[in-house]
C-alpha cells in the first residue's frame, strides 16, 4: 500500500505526460482511427442490411475457413515451430546461424510472391504437388494449399516467440527430472511444455491472427472457390473494393466481423495465456 | 481528504498528455501539404495506367516526349504507374495526383468522373469514345490443341479445364463472361434459359477461379493447369511472343470489344498546370506513330486503316459485340455480377 503511493508521487524515470503521450498519438494514427474508420464505413448501412450480408452463406462459409484454416495452420506452426526452435537452441552444428537467419524470410518476401511460388510447387505439376499426388492429396486449388501457405507465413511467429524462452531454460531441469527417474516423454510433457506454455501460446495467437487476415499468398494458392469453399475473407472484402461497384460499406462490414472475432479469439489465448503462465509463475 | 490534490494532478498530468498528443498528430498532418511539382522548364506528367500497358508506355512516353519539345520547345517528364484496374481508380479516388488515366474500363473512369474529378463529358473528349485502342476476348491453349477448341460451344463440352478469373473479383474477367453471354444469345436466340444453361456449363468446366487476370495466366502457363485459358487479346499476345513454342492463339467467331479508356483528371490537371500538356499527351495516341506502336503492343488501333495493316497478328473477321449491347456497364453490372445476380445464380447452382 505504501509503496503504491509512493509510486504515484514520484516516479523514477522522468517524461510520463510526454511519453504516454507520444504512445497515445501513435496508438491513435495507426491503429486506433484507422480501425474507427472501418466502424464508421459500416454504418452506412442499417442493421437489417447489415445482417443480411454477414449471414450470407458465402461470406459465413468465407469465415468458417479463414477462422478453421488459420487455426490448424496456427497449430501445425506450434509443433513445427517449436521443433524448429529446440534444434537451434539446443544443437550446434555448421550451418546453424545461417538456418536461424532465414526463419525470418517469410516475413521479407512479398506475400504474393510466396503465393505465387507455393501454388506452383504444390501444383499436381509441381516437384511437391507431384509428390502429394501420390497419396490422393491435392494441394494447390484446395484447403490444404491454402493451409499450407498459412503455415508459411506464420512459422516465424512460433519459433521466435519460442527461442528466449528456450535459450534461458537451464538443462538442469531436465537432467533433474530424468534423475527422479521420469522418461523423455513424461519430461517433456510435466516439466519442459508447462514452461514453454505461455511463449508457444503468443505464438499461436500470432499465427492465428496473421492467418486469419492474409490475403497476398493466399489468394494465388487457394483457387477462390465458391463452390469449393476456399474463398478467404480477406478475398471478399478484395471483391466488394474490386468489382465494378466499389462497395466501402460491405467491404467494411465484412472486415468489422472480422476484426471482431479476432479480437475475441486472440483475446481468450491471451487469457489462456495468462493462466498458463499463473502455473509456472512467468 | 487528499483527492482534490490527487484529482488537480491527474489533469494536470492528463492534460500534458493530451497536449504531446495533439502538437505531435499536428505536425504529422502538417507534413501532408503538397509540394510543387518539378522545376519551371521540365513540366512532370502522371499517368495511372494498368498493369498490361506497361510497355506501350514505356515506349510511347519519349516518343510523346520528342514530339512535345519538338513542338513546343517545353520538355516533359513522365511518370507511370501501374496495378489492377479497379485499384489504380481507387488510388486516383483517394488523393494520388495523377494528371491522365489510361485505364481497363470506361467504368473505372465514369467511377472518377461520379466523383467531380473528371469532367462528366470525359468519355466524348477524344476520339472513338476516349479508346485510342481496344481489344477483345481470346481463347489461349497448349500447343497442338488436342481437345480441337475452335469457338466458344468447345468450352462447354465435357472433360474441357478452362481458366478464367472470378468476375465478382476482377473487371477484366466480367468481359470474358459477358463475351461467352453474347456468344450463346445469338446461338439460341435470346433464349435466356438455354443461355444460361450454356454459360453455366462452361462455368462449370472452369478448374480454377482466380482474383484476377495476373494469377489466371500463372495458373494456366506456370503451374500448367486446364486446356484453355480465357484472356485478353493483349495479354494472350503477350504470352504467345514469350513462349511461341507452346501455346497457341484461338480466336472465337463471336467476342466482345473491350475499350479502355484514357482521360485528363480535370482536377489534377488544373491544380498542376498540366492540363494543355495532358491533353496533348492523350492526343497524340491517335497519330500515325503512336497507333504504329499500339499495334506493336498487341491492342488493336482505333484508326481502321492502321488496323488493318496488322492482319496477320489480329483475327479482322471477328464478329464484336460492345457494352452498349448489355445497355451500358452499369447496367451489365447489376444485371450479371452484382451479389444475388445471374452470375451466382449460374455458378452456385
Amino acid at each position: 500500500m505504501s509503496t503504491k503511493r509512493r509510486k504515484r508521487r514520484k516516479r523514477v524515470l522522468p517524461g510520463y505526460g510526454l511519453t504516454l503521450g507520444i504512445t497515445v498519438a501513435m496508438l491513435s494514427m495507426f491503429i486506433l482511427i484507422p480501425l474507427a474508420s472501418v466502424l464508421v464505413y459500416s454504418f452506412g448501412m442499417s442493421w437489417a442490411e447489415f445482417w443480411e450480408l454477414i449471414t450470407r452463406p458465402n461470406v459465413v462459409q468465407a469465415f468458417a475457413t479463414s477462422i478453421g484454416c488459420a487455426f490448424v495452420a496456427a497449430l501445425v506452426n506450434c509443433i513445427f515451430g517449436l521443433l524448429l526452435a529446440w534444434v537451434l537452441v539446443r544443437y550446434e552444428f555448421p550451418g546453424k546461424r545461417l538456418m536461424d537467419g532465414m526463419i525470418e524470410l517469410p516475413f521479407a518476401l512479398p506475400t504474393a510472391v510466396a503465393g505465387i511460388t507455393l501454388s506452383r510447387m504444390y501444383s499436381d505439376q509441381g516437384v511437391l504437388g507431384r509428390f502429394l499426388e501420390n497419396f490422393g492429396i491435392q494441394a494447390s486449388y484446395t484447403r490444404v494449399g491454402l493451409t499450407i501457405a498459412l503455415v508459411f507465413v506464420g512459422i516465424p511467429f512460433v519459433v521466435r516467440a519460442l527461442q528466449p524462452v528456450l535459450t534461458k531454460l537451464p538443462d538442469t531441469f531436465e537432467e533433474a527430472s530424468t534423475m527422479l527417474g521420469a522418461g523423455r516423454f513424461y519430461t517433456f510433457r510435466r516439466v519442459l511444455l508447462p514452461e514453454l506454455m505461455p511463449a508457444l501460446l503468443t505464438g499461436f495467437g500470432l499465427a492465428l491472427a496473421r492467418g486469419i487476415g492474409e490475403y497476398g499468398s493466399v489468394i494465388y494458392i487457394s483457387g477462390n472457390s465458391e463452390k469449393e469453399g476456399t474463398q478467404v475473407v480477406s478475398y471478399l472484402i478484395m471483391q466488394k473494393l474490386n468489382s465494378g461497384s466499389v462497395d466501402y460499406e460491405g467491404a467494411a462490414a465484412i472486415a468489422l466481423v472480422l476484426l471482431l472475432l479476432s479480437f475475441l479469439l486472440l483475446l481468450f489465448v491471451n487469457l489462456v495465456q495468462i493462466a498458463a503462465g499463473k502455473r509456472t509463475q512467468q | 481528504m487528499n483527492t482534490t490534490r490527487k484529482w488537480k494532478k491527474m489533469v494536470k498530468r492528463s492534460s500534458a498528455v493530451a497536449l504531446t498528443a495533439l502538437l505531435l498528430m499536428g505536425s504529422v498532418t502538417g507534413c501532408g501539404t503538397k509540394q510543387s511539382k518539378g522545376d519551371s522548364d521540365t513540366i512532370t506528367l502522371t499517368n495511372v495506367s494498368y498493369d498490361p500497358t506497361r510497355e506501350l508506355y514505356e515506349e510511347y512516353n519519349p516518343l510523346f516526349a520528342k514530339y512535345y519539345e519538338e513542338k513546343t520547345n517545353k520538355k516533359v517528364e513522365i511518370t507511370q504507374s501501374h496495378g489492377g484496374s479497379g485499384s489504380q481508380a481507387r488510388s486516383v479516388l483517394e488523393g494520388n495526383d495523377a494528371d491522365v488515366v489510361t485505364l481497363a474500363l470506361a467504368h473505372d473512369i465514369t467511377l472518377l468522373s461520379e466523383a467531380g474529378l473528371i469532367d462528366s463529358n470525359w468519355i466524348q473528349e477524344f476520339e472513338s469514345n476516349s479508346s485510342p485502342y481496344t481489344s477483345t476476348i481470346v481463347f489461349l491453349v497448349r500447343k497442338g490443341n488436342e481437345k480441337g477448341i475452335k469457338d466458344w460451344g468447345d468450352l462447354t463440352k465435357p472433360g474441357v479445364e478452362v481458366i478464367t478469373p472470378d468476375p465478382k473479383s476482377s473487371g477484366g474477367a466480367c468481359w470474358n463472361f459477358l463475351a461467352a453471354w453474347y456468344y450463346a444469345s445469338r446461338t439460341y436466340n435470346g433464349d435466356e434459359s438455354k443461355i444460361k444453361e450454356f454459360v453455366g456449363k462452361l462455368y462449370d468446366n472452369v478448374l480454377v477461379m482466380d482474383s484476377g487476370a495476373r494469377g489466371a495466366t500463372t495458373t494456366f502457363v506456370e503451374n500448367g493447369q486446364g486446356d484453355v485459358l480465357i484472356a485478353w487479346e493483349n495479354e494472350a499476345l503477350l504470352t504467345l511472343e514469350e513462349y511461341p513454342e507452346d501455346y497457341e492463339m484461338v480466336t472465337p467467331s463471336i467476342s466482345i470489344k473491350a475499350e479502355p479508356s484514357v482521360a485528363i483528371v480535370d482536377e489534377n490537371a488544373e491544380k498542376n498546370g498540366t492540363q494543355e500538356v495532358a491533353k496533348e499527351y492523350l492526343t497524340y495516341l491517335y497519330s500515325d506513330e503512336a497507333q504504329k506502336l499500339i499495334g506493336e503492343h498487341y491492342y488493336r488501333p482505333c484508326r481502321e486503316e492502321i488496323l488493318n495493316t496488322f492482319g496477320d497478328t489480329f483475327d479482322l473477321n471477328i464478329e464484336l459485340c460492345t457494352i452498349d449491347d448489355f445497355g451500358g456497364w452499369d447496367q451489365a453490372y447489376k444485371d450479371f455480377f452484382a451479389d444475388g445476380a445471374i452470375f451466382d445464380e449460374i455458378y452456385s447452382k
